[in-house]
């Protein structure tokens, strides 16, 4: 190679990388240049809080002087990624986790990620109560992630919550601001939000994302109503600012940073389905019938998918299951539809 | 001969400042289309102005789910706090009552363009369009209303790109323009007046480009208002209510075509109907009859 061209190459790639650490390090707003390809990113959302991507489910970064707080740790695989990520923007100790559900692309790094840290403790609670981050979350959440006496436990112990809540809600005060830890189950039985008040940004869990409809896991205590609660409680807290732009931030369970008119919409289009589906059910019709009267149509090319672990046959199943069910608890036997009636003449 | 003895004494002093004039601007640059700008409402009046007919779809390039979105909104929605204040996104606020103004963000020490500003009246949008080359945001940015616009000059015309769109609308009777959507723009100023060509790509709504222009004329005492807006609880309503039209329900969707006399089938839109071969085909057509006949 020519000495000028690879001194062209060389600063072309001296370029790049400052570049690339301009980006990963701290970029500086909610529209921020492009980073770097294939790892995990930063962006930094707003006050204490960044946004991770690209590693699993999305990762909330606090950070302040007493140390880092993450919401959800990505899957197990992308760990190392995303400890390089969060030391592009700080050196200073992993204190919490916060779990927003047990889903493995959200807790995949606790085990990881967690031994890093170490957690404030002290008084009488006894040696080694520091060691590790400490990990929040609903009880349901370290129900998923144990196993009973006897059975193998999808997760080795270190990786389980440390710090478990069954009330309506947990609260923390950390890196000089209120967080809210809300029980919002929907997704899960074990689904929780997490608000940091003064940087008013939201952690909305796999209630609400931007590259599918809501997964509603029935095996594991999911329903439609409840995501539908956890998107409206969400848009009760959301307020934005001049111009309807930004105010608070809401980062998803996968996906682009959001802000209210983002998480309107997906509540609308949530509940509009949610309406047709239960106007089938109503009606005595099929699932089939349900399905071939096609009431997510105008969302389909957005939000569905026809393969994958997710589709949108399943999710409008999961949403007639889970009507039907409450269809037939608001008419016993002996109550049919007009439709279900009709039929049997 | 006193009038030609004025001119050369005239002459005289004029002749040296012309060239040094000139020097002083230096390269010229493209036409500046800086300056408060009125909305000039020749076209599409109708539709900007009172508004659009529930189910009035003529002319839009949509397809089917674009068609069900626009069947289902109810206009109640409207209602909802979280919907009274939004701003018409970029490429709806040029047609509303859009008085506008344009300004440049000149950088102090290089005297380059770094962006060019526009403010629209209604809800007070505010665009940057960045001149400066900077690269569009990541994929996992935020989208905003007014998007991320980027602009170049071609000669004097200002060509815009703008992603990172929040979910949008093309007409305000509820037919959506998805956040997948790409808006390509066009300024052209003749003089006084200023034109724009705006070009919709959404790969989620529409089948085929969607093309519009919007004019405006130079208005330098035009004084825009403020516009503040507060969501207030216009109607008391359980938690999570959302109004729409179920599949099949909606009574209003013929009111449109009775009205003008039109057969439904063209106002129910397609890529078709932009083209003017469409008019031989509605010839054939029965109109929808107006109620009570």
């Amino acid at each position: 190679m020519p000495r000028n061209m690879r001194n062209s190459v060389v600063a072309s790639a001296i370029a790049a990388a400052a570049c690339v650490c301009a980006v990963s390090g701290a970029t500086s707003s909610a529209q921020a240049p492009a980073a770097a390809a294939n790892t995990a990113h930063t962006l930094h959302v707003q006050g204490n809080v960044y946004m991770l991507v690209g590693a699993g489910g999305n990762i909330t970064v606090q950070i302040g002087d007493d140390g880092v707080l993450l919401v959800d740790t990505g899957s197990a695989q992308s760990t190392s990624q995303v400890i390089a990520a969060i030391r592009t923007l700080t050196d200073k100790p992993i204190r919490y986790i916060i779990n927003t559900s047990a889903d493995p692309d959200h807790v995949g790094g606790n085990d990881a990620i967690g031994k890093l840290g170490s957690t404030i403790a002290g008084g009488n609670v006894g040696a080694g109560a520091g060691v590790g981050a400490g990990i929040i979350a609903h009880e349901n959440v370290l129900n998923r992630m144990s196993a009973p006496t006897g059975k193998t436990s999808p997760y080795p112990t270190t990786a389980w919550p440390t710090d478990t809540f069954v009330t309506r809600q947990k609260e923390l005060y950390f890196n000089g601001e209120s967080i809210q830890v809300i029980y919002q189950p929907g997704h899960t039985d074990g689904d929780s939000i997490v608000y940091f008040r003064r940087s008013d940004v939201i952690s909305a869990g796999e209630l609400f994302n931007t590259l599918t409809f809501p997964i509603i896991d029935e095996s594991r205590g999911g329903n439609i109503q409840g995501v539908l609660a956890g998107l409206n409680n969400m848009l009760d807290i959301a307020i934005p600012k001049a111009m309807q732009e930004g105010g608070t931030y809401i980062i998803p369970g996968r996906g682009r940073l959001t802000d209210e008119a983002d998480l309107l919409e997906y509540r609308d289009m949530v509940t509009i389905i949610r309406d047709r589906v239960q106007d089938g059910v109503k009606r005595g019709l099929t699932i089939a019938q349900v399905k071939a009267g096609k009431p997510t149509l105008d969302y389909e090319a957005r939000w569905g998918a026809s393969s994958g672990a997710w589709t949108t046959d399943m999710f409008i199943e999961a949403i007639y299951k889970d009507l039907s069910k409450a269809n037939e608890h608001a008419n016993p036997a002996g109550a049919k539809p007009a439709a279900a009636a009709a039929k049997k003449k | 001969m006193r009038n030609v003895l004025r001119l050369f004494i005239l002459a005289l002093f004029v002749a040296p400042v012309i060239p040094v004039t000139l020097a002083a601007q230096g390269p010229r640059g493209p036409n500046d289309l800086s300056g408060e700008w009125a909305p000039l409402f020749h076209e599409d009046q109708p539709e900007r102005i009172p508004g659009p007919d529930i189910g009035d779809y003529l002319g839009l390039p949509i397809n089917d789910a674009a068609r069900m979105h626009a069947d289902a909104w109810d206009a109640s929605i409207l209602t909802l706090p979280e919907h009274q204040c939004k701003p018409h996104p970029a490429d709806y606020s040029p047609r509303g009552p859009a008085n506008l103004r344009l300004w440049r963000e000149i950088d102090h020490d290089t005297q380059a363009l770094v962006a060019i500003h526009t403010h629209i009246s209604w809800q007070q949008p505010e665009r940057t369009i960045w001149m400066d080359g900077r690269p569009h945001p990541p994929e996992y940015a935020a989208h905003m209303w007014q998007g991320f616009s980027t602009g170049t000059w071609d000669g004097d015309m200002l060509t815009v790109t703008t992603t990172h769109l929040k979910m949008g609308w093309i007409r305000r009777n509820g037919v959506p323009r998805s956040d997948q959507a790409v808006l390509t723009e066009h300024f052209v100023r003749h003089g006084d007046t200023l034109t724009l060509i705006s070009v919709v790509n959404d790969p989620v709504y529409l089948t085929e480009p969607f093309v519009r222009t919007t004019n405006w004329a130079l208005d330098p005492h035009q004084l825009i208002a403020p516009y503040p807006c507060q969501a207030v609880v216009e109607i008391e309503r359980p938690q999570g209510i959302v109004p729409n039209h179920l599949p099949g329900a909606n009574q209003f969707l013929r009111e449109f075509a009775a009205k003008f006399n039109l057969p439904l089938e063209p106002t129910r839109g397609g890529a078709e109907t932009m083209y003017p071969e469409y008019i031989a085909k509605i010839q054939g057509m029965t109109p929808v009859a107006k109620p009570g006949k």
